[in-house]
């Protein structure tokens, strides 16, 4: 009811002026609770030229209750958990903290903020967060080896991993490999 | 309860009680009796000069919920006259910091912009909060815009649909159990609603859980005041002891609602025991530990492979099952070095087993001590538990002794005198026991175990006549006999709580286990 009609607006927005960086796709159209995002690491990232899908799944109480948001694509940083189903910690998305108001177009903007930026004192990985404070340039070798292994070639957004072979037509990129 | 009164009022610890503002007092005095006990309506005048308390006494004060609405009001009207700001705005600023009134109106003298926007309050006035409709609205969090749609806004003018409203408003009062912080539903907006708002939003139903919640708010806010944990008991209790103070006093405070608890720690009574012990003694009778304790002390390890063996049979020579190490159970030394004493070992010297049989002796020992406090603990406890089924029977007694015996209904009071009684100094007897586990020894113990043997002599033989049947009861020198004991008991408790409570608050007591005593107090360390 309300939910889905202002989620039918913000797709509308997100569509006709895409946020920078970001590829809305819904993978069934009868569901417009689902959202897959891809995400290209802004150059000023170590992340870039990563591209990392996002899936976005509306609660019903949306939007009184947050978004979830997940990393379908594995990542190395402070803030999302290392595993295949990638958490992200982000206190706009705590439900203490959201707002009904709060667009999903800022979400994703703090998400890409987070790739810039991580926040190593609010940390999901702690041995990471340690790391990035303490060993930076361990930390930049091993996010560019998460970003080679995963983050290249065609986006997936499968819950299981990402490796092995592709069966995606558009490919931009080399297949996954050098790690 | 007429003819026990002056039995009851010169040792009751509730008797003299009252509200007032000066410090808490928790020294006592020297010259402490219970035969000089002050009169009630005489206190106020004595806190001018010295305070006639017993040292285990405390003052506070039990607040029903009015109470605590009208300490909110009270303060929030000072707020609003004080700084011509409105009572929705000072109640929010008062909640703002934590209902401390002078830091607020100090730094609000200081810097007003900055104290009203941390609380969430915008500086811009406008009239009283009202729905409106306006043309062309579109509603930001459902979209909605067709004509007619109801809005709100708070002083920030953050418009939203009533119907958006009311539903962020009840997630946020029924789901999250938030009252004192609900902000407007803009992004980044940090106006705090206030309770005129709210009302005019949501359901009854819903505004009273809001005050309810934001009354809950005053009292966790305040390091003074507790709720009372009794179920169903709505009323709040303030009492001056801090935190640090818990080491040199027992905080045992009654509610209205007749339940006693300690005001340090939320439990029941415990008198004597300080909280800290409470708590180790609680974890320890709660801890699987003492399983391990009754392991060590009911079975023995093999010498060389350590599998825990429990002896089974009568025969001393002890082959491991496991390794098959030959040894003796009486001594744990080497079997073969019995040579021919089969089944009988008088190798008490041996090298060997002394170092075995040591360290499963101290491990007997302390068990033993354990189990020897834990017993009459658990006793005390247990009976305690019965003390309901037991003011039942008391009062079904009063009732038949009443018909039996033509007592009036004053008469018969003294039973219900005496179970009381009992109650009270059975939960005292019961952490006595605790207290006394941690208690190291020396003449303060000695004169504290006397205590402890007195109360409980004296407790056991009330008990018993107590429960004798009707027809004894109605006997008038049974009668003076039971107000007597009932009378000795709480006396005995008096003593013993007055002993323990001084030598607490002077720190003299030594603890065979670390005990926090910050106050560097003349005297024996009370640390090991």
């Amino acid at each position: 009811m309300s939910s889905s009609k202002r989620i039918t607006k913000e797709l509308t927005d997100c569509t006709t002026t895409p946020p920078p960086n970001i590829t809305i796709t819904l993978p069934s159209d009868s569901n417009i609770s689902l959202w897959h995002i891809t995400l290209a690491a802004p150059p000023e990232s170590i992340y870039h030229p990563g591209k990392f899908g996002l899936i976005v799944s509306f609660p019903l109480e949306y939007p009184f209750k947050p978004p979830q948001i997940t990393f379908a694509t594995r990542i190395y940083h402070p803030n999302i958990t290392n595993e295949s189903s990638g958490s992200i910690c982000l206190s706009l998305l705590k439900t203490d903290n959201w707002k009904p108001s709060t667009k999903i177009v800022t979400v994703l903007d703090a998400i890409r903020q987070l790739l810039v930026e991580p926040q190593p004192d609010d940390p999901l990985e702690t041995r990471i967060a340690e790391q990035y404070k303490n060993d930076r340039k361990e930390f930049e070798k091993e996010a560019k080896a998460y970003v080679n292994k995963y983050a290249k070639g065609p986006v997936k957004f499968s819950t299981t991993t990402t490796d092995g072979g592709s069966t995606s037509t558009s490919s931009t990129t080399a297949p996954p490999g050098e790690a | 309860m007429d003819t026990d009164d002056e039995f009851m009022s010169t040792v009751s610890s509730e008797g003299d009680m009252l509200p007032d503002d000066s410090d808490n007092d928790i020294s006592g005095d020297d010259d402490f009796g219970f035969d000089d006990e002050p009169d009630p309506d005489l206190d106020m005048q004595h806190d001018i000069g010295q305070t006639k308390r017993a040292p285990y006494d405390v003052k506070f004060t039990v607040y029903q919920p009015q109470d605590i609405q009208q300490q909110q009001d009270v303060l929030v009207n000072e707020v609003n006259m004080i700084l011509n700001i409105s009572k929705e705005e000072a109640a929010i600023l008062l909640r703002h910091f934590r209902w401390n009134k002078e830091r607020l109106l100090e730094d609000y003298m200081d810097r007003p912009e900055k104290v009203l926007e941390a609380a969430g309050l915008s500086q811009m006035t406008c009239d009283p909060p009202k729905l409106e409709v306006i043309r062309g609205f579109c509603c930001d969090i459902c979209c909605e815009e067709e004509e007619g749609l109801q809005s709100f806004a708070l002083k920030c003018g953050h418009r939203f649909c009533v119907d958006c409203y009311r539903h962020y408003l009840g997630q946020k009062i029924r789901e999250e159990g938030e009252a004192a912080r609900i902000q407007c539903p803009a992004e980044g907006c940090n106006i705090i609603i206030d309770a005129r708002s709210l009302d005019l939003l949501v359901t009854a139903e819903l505004t009273e859980r809001y005050h309810k919640l934001l009354n809950r708010t005053y009292v966790e806010d305040k390091e003074t005041l507790k709720w009372c944990p009794a179920p169903d008991c709505q009323n709040a209790i303030e009492c001056g002891v801090k935190k640090k103070d818990l080491s040199r006093i027992v905080p045992t405070v009654s509610c209205l609602c007749s339940h006693r608890f300690c005001f340090g720690c939320i439990l029941n009574d415990h008198q004597p025991a300080p909280c800290e012990l409470v708590k180790k003694w609680l974890k320890k009778c709660a801890d699987d530990s003492e399983t391990a304790n009754w392991i060590s002390a009911n079975t023995k390890e093999c010498p060389k492979c350590n599998s825990t063996i429990e002896k089974n049979g009568g025969c001393n020579h002890m082959t491991c099952r496991k390794c098959k190490h030959e040894f003796c159970w009486m001594c744990m030394g080497l079997w073969s070095e019995h040579g021919t004493s089969w089944y009988n070992c008088n190798r008490f010297e041996e090298k060997s087993g002394t170092d075995a049989r040591d360290a499963q002796a101290k491990s007997r020992v302390s068990l033993e001590r354990y189990l020897h406090y834990y017993n009459r603990y658990a006793n005390h406890e247990q009976s305690a538990r019965l003390d309901k089924d037991l003011y039942a029977k008391t009062e079904k007694k009063m009732v038949q002794l009443q018909k039996e015996s033509g007592m009036s209904w004053i008469e018969v009071q003294y039973l219900s005198s005496a179970s009381m009684a009992l109650q009270t100094c059975r939960q005292t007897l019961m952490w006595t026991y605790a207290f006394a586990f941690y208690l190291a020894r020396n003449n303060l113990t000695t004169i504290f175990e006397d205590n402890q043997k007195d109360l409980e002599m004296a407790v056991e033989s009330l008990s018993e006549m107590f429960e004798k049947p009707v027809t004894e009861l109605a006997d008038s020198r049974l009668k003076v006999d039971i107000m007597d004991k009932t009378s000795y008991c709480n006396k005995r408790r008096v003593i013993l709580l007055d002993d323990t409570a001084r030598n607490l608050a002077e720190g003299k007591w030594i603890f065979n286990v670390e005990f926090s005593n910050p106050t560097p107090m003349p005297g024996p360390s009370s640390r090991k």
